[in-house]
Order: structure tokens, then C-alpha cells, then sequence
């Protein structure tokens, strides 16, 4: 068992009233902690949103590729950006950036030491969503305008 | 290992239902936590119906009317019932506090009771505790210093010095931070967990205690530590009000300045 270097291992043995070992259950933890409250919430998506950005970094390795390899290359690069499904994928990726940054930029400040408590902690929760939100739309604002143009 | 589906012998199963007697209009369901290890089977969820006009206005009230009046095999922690001695901590209704402390009427809809959460459970509402107090015991709760006190009185502090110790004494180790930390469930074998490190704090903290450097030298560790992601969990659910991811940030910052 994967389980046999945990030390907790020693506590998971009790007895019955007859003497007899046992092995104990494990409380219920994801299964019934309410895991959608803005703390647990927001730290979930800073890990899923620093993995969805790192792989979406292969597409701009694939970008950069494409350029340097020439023409044909450059282009069906550009056919898969600009049809649906590579528009909904630039778009994630946008999110997942800007959630990440923000973050991160929540966590710098709490290593400084600043913002433990918890009215501040759902107050910057909350910046760190509507910004997030903010930020992508403007980026994309930025994006179509740059392109039309 | 984060193993996050629960093994075999601990998925819970749907259990009993003790309705509410003839009568009664206030009717509150209780869904509570059973294991019985005696008895060989999977843990499961029984559902007690209570009249609230007949019932004290906290969670522990009704626990405790449930254990007099409907069903005396129910097993719980309980000892001051008004927040000071730690007992009564479980998870009620997703989020670990005092039992004590939780009124009734803050849950909308039926009131889940569970254990303190990624717990080995002894029995219903106990969980064993032996491994996080001897994680506590690792840190050494109590004053260290080779100066000998003043032979005609106690050892003072300053008022400002005194005041460094607030929002850290009052702790009761009622380990609903602990256990309500994904970090610690996933690696509380080596991880100490919010409530053991804001002990661990409170000495660092503490102005006539000389054995700070040891204390960090013993924190130093990628695991005993440094397992803290600021997810806040543990501030949020402490039934106290206290913050113990502040206090592991204090640390980290110590350790960070002590680095240079």
C-alpha cells in the first residue's frame, strides 16, 4: 500500500470492545467540507489556472516554431488560431494568465505580511475575480482592435 | 499522497431515521456521522428529527438532547459547552467549529454533522488525536531559556512585548484549523499543520523565551512548514476568530529575514 511510510498509518489501528483490531475509517474531508468558500475556492484556481497556463505555453512555442519554419507553417498556425476552437483555447488561456498573475500578486502581499484577516482576504478574493474579468475583456478589446486595424 | 476518495471502510452508507414524536411543529433534521466499531460495518449517516421548541439554541443542544431523549449510543466530545475547552469541534454543515457555539438556526436546512475531517475515527463524532498531539509535543510548547529568573519575582514583559501574544494564548486546540486544511490532509504526516504552528509561533513570539533560534532551526524544513499555500481555510473556520495562516506567514518572514 502506498500508504505504509505515513506515520499517521500507526493511529488508522483501533480496537473493538472485545479486544480485537480494527481498522478505522477516515472522516470524510472533500466529501462534506464546503470546499466552494472563497478561501479553498480561489487557491484550487490558482493551481489549476498555473497548469492551464503552462500548458498553453506549448501554443506559443508552436507560435514561435511556426514563425521561424516559413510560411506554410506560419499559416496553418494562423488557420488554428482563428478557427473556433483555437479562438476558445487563446481566450482560456488569456483567463488563466491574468487569474494566475492576480493571484500571485495576492499571495506576494501575503508573504509581506499584509491581508491575513478574513474581511480582507474575501475583499482581495473578490478583486482578484472582477479583475480577472476586467482584464481578459480589455485584453481582447486591445487584441481585436490591434488586429482590425 | 493526496488520495482524494475516501478507502473502502470509510465511504458512508445511508443509516437510520428517528422521526420526531407525534406533535411536534418545529421540526429540524440532524444528519449525523455514525461508526460503530464494534459492529463491522462501513460508517453511516443516521437522521435524527428534533423539535426545536424543545431544544437549546446551539448544535451541541440538540446532541445532547439526541444522546438523553432519542438515542444513547451516539458518542461525542463534550465537556464546557460555552467555547473554551476544544471538545465539541466537528464539521457541521461543511465547515469545522464548536459544536458549543454553532447556533442552530445559522444552518438553513438539515444540520450534516461529520468528524473533524481526514481524521481516523475512534467512534461517531471522535476522532483520534494522538498523532497531531504529538506533532504538537514536537514543537515544544513551553517556555525554554537558560537565564535564570529573578530570584525575587517573575519574569516580566513589557506591555508591547505582552501585547505580541494576542490572537496566539487564546488558542484551545480544538484542531478545527488542522483539520480543515487540504495541505494538512494530504501531507499531516510531516506537515504540522496551522494549529501546532501557530503554537509553535506563540513561543517564538514570546519575549522572555530563548531557544527562538531553535525554534526556526526545527521549522526549517520544506515539510514541517513550509506545506503552508496561504489557503486560508484555517482562518476562516477557527471558531476562536484567531488567524494561523498569519502566524505561519510571521514565521516565514522570520526565517526569511533570518536568511538575510
Amino acid at each position: 500500500m502506498a500508504h505504509s511510510n505515513d506515520a499517521r498509518e500507526a493511529v488508522m489501528i483501533g480496537r473493538r470492545t472485545d479486544g480485537t483490531i480494527i481498522r478505522r475509517p477516515l472522516s470524510p474531508h472533500l466529501q462534506v467540507y464546503d470546499m466552494m468558500q472563497m478561501t479553498s475556492a480561489l487557491s484550487i484556481m490558482h493551481r489549476i489556472t498555473g497548469s492551464t497556463w503552462a500548458v498553453g505555453l506549448i501554443f506559443l512555442v508552436w507560435f514561435l516554431a511556426a514563425t521561424a519554419a516559413g510560411p506554410e507553417a506560419y499559416a496553418r498556425m494562423q488557420w488554428f488560431m482563428g478557427s473556433f476552437f483555437g479562438v476558445i483555447l487563446l481566450f482560456g488561456i488569456t483567463v488563466a494568465a491574468w487569474y494566475h498573475t492576480l493571484a500571485g500578486v495576492r499571495h506576494l502581499m501575503w508573504d509581506y505580511g499584509y491581508g491575513y484577516d478574513i474581511p480582507t482576504t474575501y475583499r482581495t478574493g473578490w478583486w482578484v475575480i472582477i479583475a480577472t474579468g476586467v482584464m481578459t475583456v480589455l485584453t481582447w478589446v486591445v487584441a481585436i482592435i490591434a488586429w482590425a486595424s | 499522497m493526496a488520495t482524494f476518495t475516501l478507502p473502502k471502510n470509510s465511504t458512508v452508507q445511508p443509516g437510520k431515521v428517528f422521526q420526531a414524536e407525534a406533535g411536534a411543529t418545529n421540526v429540524r433534521s440532524f444528519k449525523i456521522y455514525r461508526f460503530d466499531p464494534d459492529s463491522g460495518e462501513n460508517p453511516r449517516m443516521d437522521t435524527y428529527e428534533i423539535d426545536l421548541d424543545k431544544c437549546g439554541p446551539m448544535v451541541l443542544d440538540a446532541l445532547i438532547k439526541i444522546k438523553n431523549e432519542v438515542d444513547t449510543t451516539l458518542t461525542f466530545r463534550r465537556s464546557c459547552r460555552e467555547g473554551i475547552c476544544g471538545s465539541c469541534s466537528m464539521n457541521i454543515d461543511g465547515l469545522n467549529t464548536l459544536a458549543c457555539l454553532k447556533p442552530i438556526e445559522d444552518v438553513t436546512g438539515e444540520v450534516r454533522i461529520n468528524p473533524l475531517p481526514h481524521m481516523p475515527v475512534v467512534k461517531d463524532l471522535v476522532p483520534d488525536l494522538s498523532h497531531i498531539y504529538a506533532q504538537l509535543t514536537s514543537i515544544q510548547p513551553w517556555l525554554k531559556s537558560d537565564t535564570a529568573p529573578p530570584p525575587d519575582g517573575e519574569r516580566l514583559q513589557s506591555k508591547e512585548e505582552r501585547a505580541k501574544l494576542d490572537g496566539l494564548w487564546e488558542c484551545i486546540l480544538c484542531f478545527c484549523c488542522s483539520t480543515a486544511c487540504p495541505s494538512y490532509w494530504w501531507n499531516g504526516d510531516r506537515y504540522l499543520g496551522p494549529a501546532v504552528l501557530l503554537q509553535a509561533y506563540r513561543w517564538i513570539a514570546d519575549s522572555r523565551d530563548e531557544a527562538t533560534g531553535d525554534r526556526l532551526d526545527q521549522l526549517q524544513d520544506p515539510f514541517r512548514l513550509y506545506r503552508c499555500h496561504t489557503i486560508m481555510n484555517c482562518a476562516r473556520t477557527c471558531p476562536k476568530g484567531l488567524n494561523p495562516a498569519q502566524a505561519i506567514g510571521e514565521i516565514k518572514m522570520l526565517l526569511a529575514e533570518r536568511e538575510g
